[in-house]
């Protein structure tokens, strides 16, 4: 399983769970109505898209990789889908005609980087750019598409239980799905040996290029459950996001919840506390009412801290100076 | 001795016509109107520069021109830089140096001040540049759009409205951004009317950078500190739709009234109708679309160097309500396009 170096006993996923704590006691104390239990599930609402994100990119990220399509495909298949709705297509037809366009992509991404031996930086970028492209001028019309009247998608939304909204679930049962993945599947426990030591795994003989090819078709899938979420709550799908910073707040939430961007490290639970931190963090300078200028300085500062952190925590070992990150 | 008359009458006739440059036929008492118009306006390039065109106000804008710009023996294009101002600009800038170069740039600026000096170029190279919807520090032949502040103060008034007495009177806004003179103008607006009504307060004003998602985010931080608002002015309906899901979320749909402005496409009357939206400050598209088609026609006619005009023609606003809304309120993007 995944090593976490430790310095003092200090993982970063322990520091950032202790900084997570300490700001959210002092803005139980120092904010009124931080501290309500409509409050607190706000909070994990409101980073249950950005979380669901993290869980497909925390996958990559493990297993050495990294996905910068993810936000594109979870904008364009989505903004795709409902305008095939909107057309009057059927809905089986549409959601099979998507599923099968997030699955190519995906296949697309894994096959660049398996076999071509394309860094996935520059693969997912590039794939990033042609989905947007593609979709924005040959499929969809406009930026924003409407979720047809009482189609799934919407009731989806409306959906509670005990007053506790859909995303809390949905983000729940996302990340708990990648736990089982990662912890108790072969090919999930692939994914820490290949990330720790590629060549390692390769001479074992695990089948490594079919595993990261199926890495980025779930990421793929997992971004394009993560726009659904989006339109059942907005009851529409705007494709500005893509040139939005979402894409950096989820590499935010893997690298600050503390999973090396060197692999093979890292799990679900980093996931979680990362996006918690940003969560509350969003929340209180909200209602702190900080400027959006100020709230995004704020973030990347903590960003650059916590990729420090994570430098002095999981120092490059040889594997990774001869390989370099990602 | 006849025929020799004849022929001299006509060599005169000739001569006249040659000198004087007019069409013969106009000698026939004939409008020399609309030769003149056809004359100037024949092939002139007009391109239309909007901040993208994926939303509702672009398209209706460009539809419409086109339909007129042709119409009048014009060549219409669009570029479409997509929210990025790098792309607008590098698009301005190639423009300005085509050939043949367009004769009339209609621009929609993103901020204040970042086109000034390609398009201070422009005109410079004859280029007439035409603003539109969002104002600029920079003297452009004309502006066509909304008067911001204005529009910010039929919004305050709808929020005012919308609370009513008995309110909380506690108003909630949710700003585009920092630097977009919308945004800006809009608030300065809004607090001029808010001066007026002092029992009347501004609880929260986050920004939204026009993103549906953090509007519904910041809308319901907004909400969870203060339950008891009355009404919020979104500063857009591209991002409003996030307001409006904070507020379902927050189940207060029907008592917080929701106040944005938008192109008026029909998303927007279907809103109102359902609720979603308390009052929309609808921008008259038809309307602005032909101020933009007339005041190009008329520098092109006009003889008047490019930069030496300056002329602001702001479109009527109003802020609609279900109460007042009527079905040709709103225009339909689709049978607009359909009709090209």
């Amino acid at each position: 399983m995944a090593q976490i170096k430790t310095l003092g006993g200090m993982t970063q996923e322990r520091i950032v769970f202790a900084l997570a704590v300490l700001l959210f006691l002092a803005a139980s104390v120092g904010l009124g109505g931080f501290f309500s239990a409509d409050n607190l599930v706000a909070i994990v609402r409101s980073v249950s898209v950005l979380g669901i994100l993290a869980v497909g990119m925390a996958i990559i990220i493990i297993g050495r990789g990294i996905d910068l399509s993810m936000v594109a495909i979870m904008a364009m298949s989505v903004a795709w889908y409902l305008q095939m709705l909107n057309d009057g297509m059927s809905g089986g037809t549409a959601l099979a005609l998507v599923l099968a366009g997030v699955i190519a992509i995906g296949l697309i991404n894994g096959f660049l980087v398996a076999y071509a031996d394309v860094p996935a930086i520059f693969a997912t970028l590039a794939s990033s750019a042609f989905v947007y492209g593609f979709v924005r001028s040959q499929l969809i019309g406009q930026d924003a598409t409407p979720v047809p009247p009482d189609h799934w998608v919407e009731l989806l939304g409306r959906f509670r239980f005990l007053d506790v909204p859909v995303e809390v679930f949905f983000f729940s049962a996302v990340a708990f799905a990648a736990f089982l993945f990662l912890r108790f599947a072969k090919w999930g426990r692939y994914t820490y040996l290949m990330g720790d030591n590629f060549m390692a795994a390769r001479n074992m003989g695990i089948p490594v290029r079919p595993m990261i090819v199926l890495r980025y078709v779930l990421s793929a899938l997992i971004a394009f459950a993560a726009g659904i979420l989006i339109a059942s709550s907005l009851h529409s799908i705007n494709v500005r996001v893509v040139n939005s910073n979402l894409l950096y707040d989820v590499i935010l939430v893997v690298v600050i919840g503390g999973i090396g961007l060197n692999g093979g490290t890292g799990g679900m639970r980093n996931v979680i506390v990362g996006a918690l931190l940003i969560g509350i963090m969003q929340n209180a300078m909200t209602i702190i009412d900080i400027s959006n200028i100020y709230q995004n300085l704020i973030k990347s500062t903590i960003l650059l801290i916590a990729i420090v952190v994570d430098g002095l925590l999981n120092p490059r070992d040889e594997q990774t100076a001869q390989q370099g990150d990602i | 001795m006849k025929w020799k008359s004849l022929f001299v009458a006509v060599a005169a006739l000739t001569a006249l016509a040659i000198s004087t440059g007019q069409p013969a036929k106009a000698q026939s008492g004939d409008d020399p109107g609309p030769a003149a118009y056809a004359e100037t306006l024949k092939d002139k390039r007009i391109v239309l520069v909007p901040m993208a065109m994926g939303f509702d106000l672009a398209q209706g804008w460009a539809a419409y021109l086109k339909r007129e710009v042709e119409g009048w023996g014009g060549v219409f294009e669009t570029r479409d830089p997509n929210w990025s101002t790098e792309a607008a600009a590098q698009a301005l800038t190639e423009l300005v140096s085509s050939d043949p170069k367009p004769n009339v740039l209609i621009v929609h600026s993103p901020d204040l001040n970042s086109f000034s000096k390609i398009l201070k170029r422009a005109q410079s190279e004859g280029i007439y540049v035409v603003l539109i919807d969002n104002p600029m520090n920079f003297p452009a032949d004309a502006f066509i759009g909304s008067d911001w502040d204005r529009l910010g103060q039929l919004e305050a008034e709808a929020a005012v409205k919308g609370c009513g007495e008995g309110s909380s009177k506690k108003i909630g806004l949710v700003q585009g951004d920092a630097a977009n003179a919308s945004s800006i103008y809009q608030y300065n607006g809004i607090m001029k009317v808010l001066k007026k009504y002092p029992d009347f307060k501004v609880v929260a004003e986050p920004f939204s950078n026009w993103d549906p998602t953090t509007s519904r985010t910041v809308t319901a931080t907004m909400l969870q500190q203060n339950p008891d608002i009355c009404a919020i002015i979104d500063f857009w309906d591209g991002d409003a739709t996030g307001a409006a899901a904070a507020i379902r979320d927050a189940k207060l749909d029907g008592k917080v009234f929701l106040v944005t402005t938008g192109g008026g496409e029909m998303l927007d009357c279907n809103y109102i109708n359902d609720g979603t939206f308390g009052a929309v400050v609808m921008t008259e598209l038809a309307g602005q679309s032909r101020d933009m088609n007339a005041i190009v026609k008329f520098l092109l006619q006009s003889g008047q160097p490019a930069g030496t005009s300056k002329t602001y023609i702001y479109t009527l606003e109003r802020a609609w309500t279900k109460a007042d809304l009527r079905p040709e309120t709103c225009w339909d993007l689709k049978h607009l396009q359909a009709a090209q």
